[in-house]
């Protein structure tokens, strides 16, 4: 990334409602060119409806945004000349084989003939679609049809690419091929626009992060800053009970207690050698630990702190 | 290259690709040409000796201007111009199905994100649908031919008969894009084009007006296939056309038109949720 590069994609005052259902409610974005964005929300959060209006595909009812150097508003087909869309629900066509719809795609970006089968091959081969180059997409996996999603994507080189939710419903080893796909697209120079669930997976690809959630964003940072707006690594003991839990207390001295829960929670970096100072400490003492967790903050934390729920229970809408 | 030179070559792809639908999973395109088929088979085969002297008594009758001679010549004679009709009618089907297929499917909301001519994606179905239906209707004018039916037609007769049929099949087809646009899946597509598809039974397609009850008559009369099928029926046969003409193509002209316009309108809304 370079210090003066104007970014690749920004937004100011992003608004947008369904009716009585205030979905995106102000958001600001600045995505610098060359990087990886990755806007993080529960079910409803409004990822896919940003990914809708930031490519062109349907209109914000505020709101600013520049994509590509061009003003969405004005000029969305210079801004669909320059970015591809890999969608949350799959698009490509069930009807035709996989080769037969990256050429489709060539043929649609106007590439020449030749190139545009060479191309197509050159994609198969990248995305092991080569065996079923022939097959219709009808008879793909899941995981097949997410990989020729977005080789159709890749077709016509886009500068900006926007992934939405790509990994849901991927096998652990199909999810580490597509980090991968995307942390070369982003050595090659290319911005990659990414919602997910998955905290790990923005924790793992992206630069920057943003928390989308109720219509706001409640948070944004590198994964890092995100991870500092929470307490660091501690450990968890359970006692068996609360006379145990006291004399814990008293032993390890200023620590976060849950009475209620029989649990103390001890700042520790969870390596063996930390651990072991704890545990002789408790023994010296001859305190019973009935259980112990090692907890090193993620994201999920993260989710939990700024969202004021876990990302796993259902988020009320409207 | 220009605007307008990529916005026919983004049509010829995706004509391409609509064809290339049609040819892989041909039950549909075969229905079309089936089910007129099956119509002729039944009304000049089965019905067709009761159809005949039914329709010599009406051509007895002052208020009909059926040519008893050519009744004679055959029912089938008098029954081909609204089979083919019925053809084209029938053949709106597979366009409402196809376009909302694509338009339930992810695909077109990709093509909504690519700088490509957003009218070719309605232009590939309009004209891969149009050259269904005409291959139909070819189809179905050989099997007629095998089956006895004799025109009277010349070459330029033909061709006005044939322009006459394409009008009507750009109209329907563009009647059909706009339904397929508005319908929510597949099957709703299919049946909200049946009418299509059964009005020429109440039409002048297998029995004169003159024989129909007044109700009925008055319907068949003002319905847009009646004056269709009697110009074709001029052309093909040289029965009298009169005003017929001019109301049949004024008629295509207003469905294609509105068909048009409500199906772009429709289409330009943005992706259907
Ligand atoms: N076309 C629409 N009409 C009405 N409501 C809509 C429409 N599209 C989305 N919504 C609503 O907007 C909210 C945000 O939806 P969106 O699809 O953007 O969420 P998301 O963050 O992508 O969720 P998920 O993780 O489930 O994909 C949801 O409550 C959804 O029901
Ligand atoms: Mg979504």
């Amino acid at each position: 990334m370079t210090l003066f590069s104007s970014p690749a994609l920004t937004a100011a005052g992003l608004r947008k409602a369904f009716g009585p259902l205030v979905v995106l409610d102000d958001i600001d974005l600045e995505v610098p060119a060359g990087t990886v964005f990755s806007l993080l929300g529960p079910n409803g959060a409004g990822k896919t409806t940003t990914v809708q209006i930031l490519s062109t595909l349907i209109p914000a009812d505020a709101g600013q945004v520049y994509v590509a150097g061009h003003d969405l508003r004005r000029e969305p087909d210079l801004i669909r000349a320059a970015i591809g869309v890999t969608g949350q629900f799959s698009a490509v066509d069930n009807l035709l084989t996989g080769q037969e719809n990256l050429i489709l795609m060539a043929d649609l970006h106007h590439l020449d003939r030749r190139v545009g089968r060479r191309r197509a091959a050159e994609l198969l081969d990248q995305f092991d679609l080569v065996d079923a180059a022939k097959k219709t997409v009808a008879t793909y996996s899941g995981g097949m049809r997410r990989r020729l999603d977005l080789a159709m994507t890749l077709v016509g080189d886009p500068g900006i690419i926007f992934l939405d939710e790509p990994t849901t419903g991927l096998d652990p080893r199909s999810r580490r091929s597509m980090w991968q796909i995307i942390r070369d697209l982003v050595a090659g120079g290319v911005t990659i626009f990414l919602t997910t669930q998955h905290l790990e997976e923005a924790d793992k690809v992206a630069d920057r992060i943003a928390v989308l959630d109720q219509g706001k964003l409640v948070a944004e940072g590198t994964a890092d800053q995100l991870k500092a707006l929470i307490p660091g690594a501690h450990v968890r003991l359970q006692f068996a009970d609360a006379s145990g839990l006291e004399s814990a207390a008293r032993t390890l001295g200023a620590v976060s207690r849950h009475d209620d829960g029989l649990v103390l929670q001890v700042p520790n970096d969870g390596s063996v050698r930390s651990l072991k100072a704890l545990l002789d400490r408790l023994a010296d003492d001859s305190i019973e630990v009935d259980g112990l967790s090692v907890h090193t903050p993620d994201l999920d934390d993260v989710f939990l702190a700024v969202t004021g729920h876990s990302r796993n229970e259902e988020v009320r809408i409207g | 290259m220009s605007t307008l030179s990529y916005a026919a070559k983004d049509s010829a792809t995706m004509l391409r690709r609509n064809l290339r639908h049609a040819l892989r999973y041909p039950s549909m395109t075969v229905s079309v040409v089936g089910m007129p088929i099956i119509m002729l088979l039944l009304f000049v085969d089965v019905f067709g000796g009761a159809m005949s002297s039914s329709l010599a008594g009406a051509s007895n009758n002052a208020t009909t201007y059926i040519d008893a001679a050519y009744i004679n010549a055959g029912y089938i004679n008098y029954v081909v111009p609204g089979i083919l009709v019925m053809t084209v009618g029938s053949g709106s089907m597979p366009t409402a199905v196809a376009v909302c297929t694509d338009m339930t499917e992810g695909i077109v909301a990709r093509f909504r994100t690519m700088a490509i001519s957003r009218a070719s994606i309605l232009t590939g179905h309009v004209v891969g649908s149009m050259i269904q239906t005409m291959v139909s209707v070819g189809l179905v004018v050989g099997v007629s031919l095998l089956m006895g039916f004799r025109p009277t037609a010349d070459p330029v007769r033909w061709i006005v008969a044939i322009t006459v049929l394409a009008l009507l099949a750009l109209a329907l087809t563009w009647l059909a894009v706009a339904l397929g646009l508005v319908t929510k899946t597949p099957e709703a597509a299919s049946n909200v084009v049946l009418p299509l598809f059964l009005l020429p039974f109440i039409s002048s397609a297998f029995v004169p007006l003159a024989t129909m009850p007044r109700g009925v008559r008055w319907f068949a009369q003002y319905q847009p296939f009646t004056p269709i099928i009697d110009t074709l029926r001029g052309l093909l046969m040289g029965a009298p056309i009169g005003k017929s003409a001019v109301i049949a193509v004024a008629w295509c002209v207003c469905i294609a038109l509105a068909g048009y316009l409500w199906a772009r309108t429709v289409f330009n809304r943005g992706p259907a949720h």
